[in-house]
C-alpha cells in the first residue's frame, strides 16, 4: 500500500473590510479569478474593528497565519481606521515575535474594491510563505 | 479560642505557592480587624506563621475548611498537589492576590523554561562556581537508603484555576486595603448569614476600569507623540492624565478597586488588579488602545510617504510589549507563553 505524504496545508483566518478587501475578494470570485482555498474570511465593516485580541485567539485556536486586508491609507470609508489598524498591526506584530511566533504569520494588506487579482495574488503569495514557514507553533496545544 | 456569641467559628486555611510573600503580609495590612477575623475564624493552616504539617491536612475530613485563602502561582508539581487536596478539603478556594489570580510576576517566567532557568540560575550567573553544573534533582537515595523528593520544576506558570476550580478572586498585587476589608466582609457575612457572593466573583473590585477612580485629568482626542520612562520626565504633571503625559499606563485596561494608589503618587499603573471585566486579553486590551494614540499628528495628517516611517518610529519606543503588557498576566493571556526554538544538535 503507497503511503503518500500530505503536503501541509495551512489554515488562515482573513479578517476583511466590507468596502475594500472584501469587495476585491467577491471580485476575485465573479472574475473567476484562482486562489488557494486555505483562506476562510471574516467580513468587518472596517479594519480598525480588528482588535488584536481577535488575531490572537486565531492563532491560539491553531490558525497559522492571520491576514488583515483593509483600505489604502487615505481611502478608508470611515476616513482614519485604518490607520489605527496599521498601528495596532504593527505593534502586534512585534510583540508577536517576542512570542516565539514568526511575525510573517501575520499578513497585512491593502486592497481597493477594484484589486480583485491583487488580493488572488497576496493570498496565493501568503500561502505559499505559510506552507514553507510549516504549521504554527501553537498548533500542539 | 472558645465560641463567641454561640456561633461556630469557621476554619480557616492559607497556603502559599510561587509567591513573594506579600500577600500573607497584605493579610496584616488590615491592622486591627484582624481581631475580627480571629473571632470568627480557627486558622488550621498558615505556613507563614504557623507550624501545621501536610499530614494535618491529609487527615482532615473532605471540605471540613470552610474557606481557604490560596496565594501565588502555580509552577511546582508540589502546588498542583496542594491545589487538588486544598480543593477537596475547603469548601471555599479563593485565589488571593494577581499571581493566583492571573500569574503574577512569577508568570513572566513563561518566556523561558526549566531548562534556560536552571542553565542561568545554577552555571551562568557572574558568581557562581559549579563546574560540573549539579542541579537540584527529584530524587536522590542517600547511602542510608533514605529516598528524598524535590518537586518537580514545570516549564510552564499557571494560575490557579488553571490547576483547579477557583471560587473567588482577590486581585492585587498585593490586594489593596479597601479590596481585603471587602474579603473579610464577605467571610464575617458568610460566618452570619451562610450566605457567598456568586461563584467565580472577583472580591473587592471594581467592574470598571481604573480610569473611573483616578483623580486625573484626561484631555479628549489627545495623541501622544513621545513615549517617556519615568525617570526621563523632569516633571510630572499632578492632575493630568499619565498616559496623556506619555507614560505608559495601564490604567486603561486594568481593573479598578485599589484606589488609583500609584497614580496618585506619580507611577503609572502597572496592571496589577487584572484585566477589566470587558477585556478577555490584558495585553492586548492596552496593546489596541496605545497604538490608537500614539501619533504626531490627527490621523487625517498622516497621509502620504511618510507614514510607514513615522509609524516605525513611534512603535520603536515601545521597548518591551509583551513584558510591560503582560506584567501581571501573562499566564491567563490568550497566548500563555513564548515558543521556544527548540535547540538542535
Amino acid at each position: 500500500m503507497a503511503t503518500e505524504k500530505k503536503e501541509f496545508e495551512p489554515l488562515i483566518v482573513g479578517i476583511t473590510c466590507n468596502w475594500c478587501t472584501y469587495a476585491a475578494a467577491d471580485l476575485a470570485g465573479t472574475s473567476r479569478l484562482k486562489y488557494p482555498p486555505n483562506i476562510r474570511l471574516i467580513r468587518v465593516m472596517c479594519s480598525s474593528r480588528i482588535n488584536p485580541a481577535f488575531i490572537l485567539y486565531a492563532l491560539s485556536r491553531g490558525a497559522d497565519g492571520v491576514f488583515i486586508g483593509g483600505c489604502h491609507p487615505g481611502e478608508c470609508h470611515y476616513i482614519d481606521g485604518n490607520y489605527k489598524a496599521l498601528r495596532r498591526i504593527e505593534l502586534l506584530r512585534r510583540m508577536l515575535d517576542q512570542f516565539g511566533i514568526e511575525p510573517e504569520r501575520l499578513r497585512l494588506e491593502w486592497c481597493s474594491a477594484a484589486e480583485g487579482a491583487k488580493f488572488a495574488q497576496v493570498v496565493t503569495d501568503f500561502t505559499n510563505k505559510l506552507k514553507e514557514l510549516g504549521p504554527s507553533p501553537l498548533r500542539s496545544q | 479560642m472558645g465560641e463567641e456569641k454561640g456561633k461556630k467559628k469557621i476554619k480557616l486555611a492559607f497556603y502559599w505557592a510561587a509567591t513573594c510573600g506579600g500577600c500573607d503580609v497584605a493579610t496584616l495590612d488590615i491592622e486591627e480587624k484582624i481581631l475580627d477575623v480571629v473571632n470568627i475564624a480557627d486558622i488550621v493552616l498558615w505556613p507563614v506563621a504557623m507550624d501545621f504539617k501536610y499530614k494535618d491536612l491529609e487527615a482532615m475530613a473532605p471540605k471540613s475548611i470552610d474557606v481557604c485563602v490560596w496565594n501565588g502561582a502555580c509552577r511546582l508539581s508540589e502546588h498542583e498537589e496542594l491545589a487538588k487536596l486544598l480543593r477537596e478539603k475547603s469548601k471555599v478556594l479563593i485565589a488571593y492576590g494577581a499571581c493566583a489570580a492571573f500569574g503574577g510576576i512569577p508568570g513572566l517566567a513563561n518566556v523561558s523554561n526549566k531548562e534556560e532557568i536552571f542553565k542561568i540560575v545554577y552555571q551562568d550567573t557572574a558568581t557562581t562556581v559549579n563546574p560540573d553544573f549539579v542541579t537540584p534533582q527529584e530524587e536522590l537515595v542517600t547511602d542510608g537508603g533514605d529516598k528524598l523528593t524535590l518537586p518537580e520544576f514545570w516549564n510552564t506558570v499557571k494560575s490557579l484555576d488553571q490547576v483547579v476550580d477557583v471560587d473567588y478572586y482577590v486581585p492585587g498585587c498585593p490586594p489593596q486595603l479597601d479590596t481585603n476589608l471587602a474579603m473579610v466582609g464577605a467571610l464575617a457575612n458568610f460566618v452570619a448569614t451562610g450566605e457567598l457572593p456568586p461563584k467565580g466573583a472577583i472580591i473587592g473590585a471594581s467592574d470598571k476600569c481604573l480610569c473611573e477612580e483616578c483623580p486625573r485629568k484626561r484631555e479628549e482626542g489627545k495623541m501622544i507623540e513621545r513615549i517617556y520612562r519615568p525617570y526621563e520626565l523632569k516633571e510630572v504633571d499632578p492632575e493630568k492624565c499619565l498616559l496623556d503625559q506619555g507614560l505608559l499606563c495601564m490604567g486603561i485596561a486594568t481593573r479598578g478597586g485599589c484606589g488609583a494608589k500609584c497614580p496618585s503618587v506619580n507611577m503609572s499603573c502597572r496592571g496589577c488588579y487584572g484585566p477589566s471585566s470587558q477585556v478577555r486579553d490584558h495585553g492586548a486590551a492596552f496593546l489596541s488602545a496605545l497604538a490608537s494614540i500614539l501619533g504626531k499628528k490627527t490621523e487625517t495628517e498622516m497621509i502620504g510617504e511618510g507614514t510607514a516611517e513615522e509609524v516605525k518610529e513611534l512603535l520603536d519606543q515601545v521597548k518591551d510589549p509583551l513584558g510591560t503588557f503582560y506584567r501581571f498576566s501573562l499566564p491567563i493571556s490568550m497566548l500563555k507563553r513564548v515558543q521556544l526554538k527548540e535547540k538542535k544538535g
